[in-house]
């Protein structure tokens, strides 16, 4: 079930015995995290032909969650409201805005316009995988010492987009980097100062 | 100017790792135990009212707890805004919501509701509902007459005078104020320019959506919520449901940005709040990016005439104004007051007359939005004026400079004087750093199918308040707690205007922590973080409470260890004998003595002149430390305004309509400069903002059904990375305002007037000043002006 082929393979069957060993893993960790999906139910799942698998195992930040996922939620909906990582914004719920961007193999992607099914398999990094308990990551200590961001309520995606950016690019233009946010919005405008933020990132990342 | 140690350097703020590891917690981030989730219905139609609604089905769906309808919560006569309402007045408004385990389930339980509406008339225009038989936003009436809703309609030979629909039909206003010899002053001019003027109405659109969740204990509402000011916010919410201020704890270390919209307690907070007590359990609403435009607050469009004298050397004689402000459904919104008072400042004409009238419209709810008022006669005026200095053959920065306000004039409704003005210098300097000498020249250059263009805007704003209050504690720990209950919107100045207080006690800032975002930590009574308020109200409060704290402090060293109070000093976290700072006690030592003695140094004894909220603080606190506590009684004698003068370059493609900012440089006279870098983002992210409500936020609206058309970001864009230069230049002009101790002005508010206005000037520039009279000045308007001459539409068009 984690291999990545399966990744692209929508219609499985479940077994009773990965069914419960789901929802014994998913009930540990969902808790009080109720929305947007039905806290009630859950048996409903897969009995359908053509349906998707409910309980699935992602990769997350390095760790194996299991998690009970509706065929039609979006990974920020399960990162935000099943696994607790808060970390990830949800601005608009429809890639306009980019403030649930993650890294999906190492590239970003909007966690609103990506179904928590595709990335089954898929390596997916959040805001809070990047530190190393208080050892901040090259790219986080850039923005505090540029100061980056205002409000920062989009600062988790941004960031994340420094990161795939720099991962791809490690000597970026101050143009090739403006180009490469440019799918995240900062609606108190600080753009200035979060690419100053991004520029000296870079030089972190080449330094570390 | 004074020597500071804190002030004037650039410090990130203490809340940036969290913000910048997941680890924050905006509203919409927190959970409680059986926490249930909310929908609303919201009303179809523009106007209407509730026939019947049926939601038995809606209950009887699984997990459906609670369903809210209009007759269970407040209701006063308008213009109150309900929380929700049997009587809509704007498509979006909530009639109903459910509670229910989670947020599908309330969403399905909204598709079960069956609600029977009668539709009214409504009104869009502001112009059509002055009209004789027009509609009235409201079954009350359809103007503001001071605070009351009543009916005005004027007579039809208004508009049969006026050439419609390229001229402004000028009725009756009802709120007017004037100065000097406008007939005179016309008389006296070389060159007189009259127009019809419009702006459309923006969504705030903050990147985090209003989010609350609500949960009751022993009687007291616990309220996470995303607002502008903790204080302030606490006290709307504490007037909505009819709660004691202290029976009210607000939470909100995190604000995902407001702009205004987030200034006072809302709908969206109360809601929850009903639906927490109705079920006695935890209940959270967010609204989505759609509600957003309904339910988020606009800031109110407007329709309007202008007519100005000129003498041939560009100084302003005369200006008559007249301002029909698109109010929205509910409270008078005192923007288009404030364009007149910034009109009247901008260009200091030698005689003016001012004239408004605010009409009710059916369409989302209107609030103050960064630089209210500013923004919108900023706009409209400059690429006026431009006009005027080409026909009179002056040059447009001479033109601003010759009208521009000193430290001596007086303006607006109350002939109001200023604290300080450098507005010449900003602009001057402005002009050195932009080189408009030379860049000037090239207005109108063409290459290929490109054109530049270049234009300039001068934006004064309010700049600050005065009378809060300060609230300090050094503890036992030796650390100094700094008190504020202002908003963490971002800004910086939440933590930024600490410094004041750390600054008279010669802290070290490393041996400071500012308290904030939690009512429950004890918060003094501050402004709420808009209006550029803060940085000059709550420099003023901590500078008086570090003073005071300075005063407690010396008075204990003269008590403990003998001498007169005036024989110590304070510094390097002790108070000690003068120029023997390694004597007396540390800053932990007089936590305890202060402790011990009790009375007047530890918070037991307080002020009698500060707010009931910071004395019930300061109480809570007392024993913990020394505690300080003071208001803010400082001289302030006159108004406070900062100004913002942008320059702009563009290059127009007139083959497709597209254009290039090529250069921003902005010059701001705020005063001292309290933290460079934290400045230089406020007036950039300002200037930004400025240059998205001139080029890409739309307001739509379908004049059939009164539906708004541009709910999503998608349709009212901010501008992103791309859209603007990867480097804006920015200084301050650094010259103390007199009344302010640290000699700081806000700047929140003049940078976005200044970057709409310095864009509109620039693209009008090189279009040869064919001006594309409708916001946002997109591609389309631009071809449609290049090929034609004009947009296709008039003027008095609303919501296009």
């Amino acid at each position: 079930m984690e291999q990545l082929d399966l990744r692209s393979q929508v219609t499985r069957s479940v077994s009773r015995r990965t069914f419960i060993k789901g929802v014994v893993a998913a009930g540990a960790t969902v808790s009080t995290g109720a929305y947007l999906f039905r806290s009630t139910n859950a048996a409903q799942a897969a009995s359908a032909q053509g349906a998707v698998e409910r309980l699935v195992t992602l990769r997350i930040n390095g760790q194996e969650r299991r998690v009970d996922v509706m065929k039609q939620e979006t990974l920020a909906t399960t990162l935000r409201y099943k696994l607790g990582l808060t970390g990830t914004k949800i601005g608009c719920d429809r890639a306009d805005c980019g403030a649930c961007t993650v890294l999906v193999d190492g590239v970003p992607k909007y966690g609103c316009s990506l179904l928590t099914h595709q990335v089954r398999g898929a390596e997916v990094t959040t805001i809070e995988g990047l530190a190393d308990g208080d050892q901040l990551h090259p790219v986080q200590q850039a923005v505090v010492d540029e100061a980056g961001f205002q409000c920062a309520f989009c600062a988790p995606g941004f960031i994340m987009a420094m990161v795939g950016t720099l991962q791809e690019n490690p000597s970026p233009t101050r143009e090739e980097m403006a180009h490469s946010l440019s799918g995240n919005l900062c609606r108190c405008a600080d753009y200035p100062k979060i690419l100053n933020s991004a520029m000296r990132a870079a030089e972190y990342m080449r330094s570390a | 100017m004074a020597d500071f140690n804190l002030i004037g350097q650039s410090f990130g703020p203490q809340d940036l790792v969290a913000k910048i590891t997941g680890r924050a917690k905006y509203a919409e981030d927190f959970r409680a135990e059986g926490m249930l989730f909310t929908k609303l219905l919201v009303s179809p139609m523009p106007h209407a009212r509730v026939r019947s609604i049926d939601y038995s089905e809606a209950l009887r769906l699984p997990g459906v707890v609670a369903v809210l309808t209009a007759d269970e919560v407040p209701q006063e006569d308008h213009p109150f805004e309900p929380c929700l309402t049997n009587e809509p007045l704007y498509e979006g408004e909530p009639i109903l919501a459910v509670a229910a385990v989670d947020e599908t389930t309330a969403a399905d339980a909204i598709e079960l509701i069956r609600v029977d509406l009668e539709p009214l008339p409504f009104a869009l225009n502001p112009l059509d509902s002055l009209r004789p038989g027009g509609p009235n936003a409201t079954l009350m009436g359809n103007v503001y007459q001071e605070r009351e809703v009543v009916e005005l309609k004027w007579p039809q030979e208004v508009f049969d005078a006026a050439n419609e629909p390229d001229q402004m039909p000028l009725g009756e206003a009802n709120d007017e104020w004037e100065y000097g010899d406008l007939e005179a002053g016309f008389a006296n001019a070389d060159y007189i320019m009259e127009e019809t003027l419009c702006c459309q109405s923006v969504t705030h659109h903050p990147m985090e959506p209003r989010t609350a969740m609500a949960y009751w204990q022993n009687g007291k509402l616990y309220m996470h919520s995303s607002v502008q000011s903790v204080a302030q916010s606490r006290r709307g919410i504490a007037d909505r449901l009819g709660l004691e201020l202290d029976d009210v704890i607000l939470i909100s270390e995190y604000c995902g940005g407001g702009f205004g919209s987030k200034i006072r307690g809302s709908v969206t907070e109360v809601i929850p709040a009903l639906l927490a007590r109705k079920t006695g359990r935890p209940v959270m609403m967010r609204i989505t990016r759609a509600e957003e435009t309904a339910i988020g607050r606009g800031r109110p469009g407007m329709l309007g005439w202008a007519r100005m004298g000129f003498r041939n050397d560009g100084r302003m004689t005369a200006l008559d104004l007249f301002l029909v402000q698109d109010n929205g459904p509910y409270s008078r919104q005192g923007d288009s007051g404030t364009s007149g008072d910034v009109a009247a400042l901008a260009y200091t004409p030698e005689s003016m007359r001012f004239r408004t009238v605010r009409v009710l419209t059916n369409t989302p709810p209107r609030a103050a939005q960064r630089g209210p008022g500013g923004v919108q006669i900023v706009s409209m005026l400059e690429p006026m004026v431009d006009r005027a200095a080409r026909q009179i053959g002056v040059d447009r920065l001479q033109v601003r400079l010759v009208n521009a306000p000193n430290a001596e004039t007086q303006f607006g409704r109350g002939s109001y004087e200023l604290t300080s003005c450098f507005a010449g210098e900003a602009l001057s300097r402005g002009a050195e750093l932009f080189n408009w000498s030379e860049r000037s020249q090239r207005s109108g250059q063409r290459n290929g199918s490109k054109v530049r263009g270049v234009g300039i805007a001068l934006s004064p704003y309010y700049g600050g308040t005065s009378g809060w209050d300060g609230l300090v504690v050094i503890r036992p720990d030796g650390k100094l707690y700094i008190h504020q209950g202002v908003g963490n919107l971002g800004t910086h100045s939440c933590i930024d205007t600490a410094k004041a207080a750390a600054e008279v006690l010669n802290a070290d800032w490393a041996n400071c922590e500012v308290v904030f975002g939690n009512t429950s930590r004890h918060l003094p009574h501050s402004s709420s973080q808009s209006g550029s308020q803060t940085t000059h109200a709550h420099t003023r409060a901590n500078w008086v409470v570090g003073q005071a704290a300075k005063g407690l402090l010396q008075e204990l060293a003269a008590l403990e260890l003998g001498g007169s109070p005036s024989d110590y000093d304070v510094s390097g976290g002790r108070v000690h004998r003068i120029g023997a700072p390694g004597t007396g006690l540390t800053f932990a030592q007089a936590a305890e003595r202060a402790i011990a003695r009790g009375g007047k140094f530890d918070g037991h004894e307080l002020p009698e002149d500060i707010n009931d909220m910071t004395r019930t603080s300061a109480t809570a606190l007392a024993g913990q430390g020394l505690v300080a506590a003071a208001k803010d009684n400082l001289p302030h004698t006159a108004r406070t305004y900062s100004f913002v003068a942008t320059f702009i370059e563009v290059e127009v493609d007139v083959e497709t309509g597209a254009f290039e900012i090529i250069d921003v440089t902005s010059v701001a006279d705020c005063g001292t400069v309290l933290n460079p870098r934290s400045l230089a983002a406020q007036a950039n992210g300002g200037v930004i903002q400025g240059i998205g409500i001139a080029r890409s936020f739309k307001w739509a609206i379908d004049p059939t059904w009164g539906v708004h058309l541009s709910k999503r970001i998608e349709a009212t864009k901010p501008p992103a990375m791309l859209d603007v230069p990867t480097t804006l230049t920015f200084e301050a002009v650094d010259l103390p305002d007199p009344q302010n101790p640290v000699g700081s002005k806000g700047i929140g508010e003049p940078p976005v007037g200044a970057g709409a206005g310095a864009l509109l000037c620039a693209v009008e520039d090189a279009l040869g000043g064919l001006a594309p009279s409708h916001q946002p000045v997109t591609p389309d308007k631009i071809l449609s002006i290049v090929e034609s001459g004009s947009l296709g539409w008039s003027r008095l068009e609303t919501h296009v």
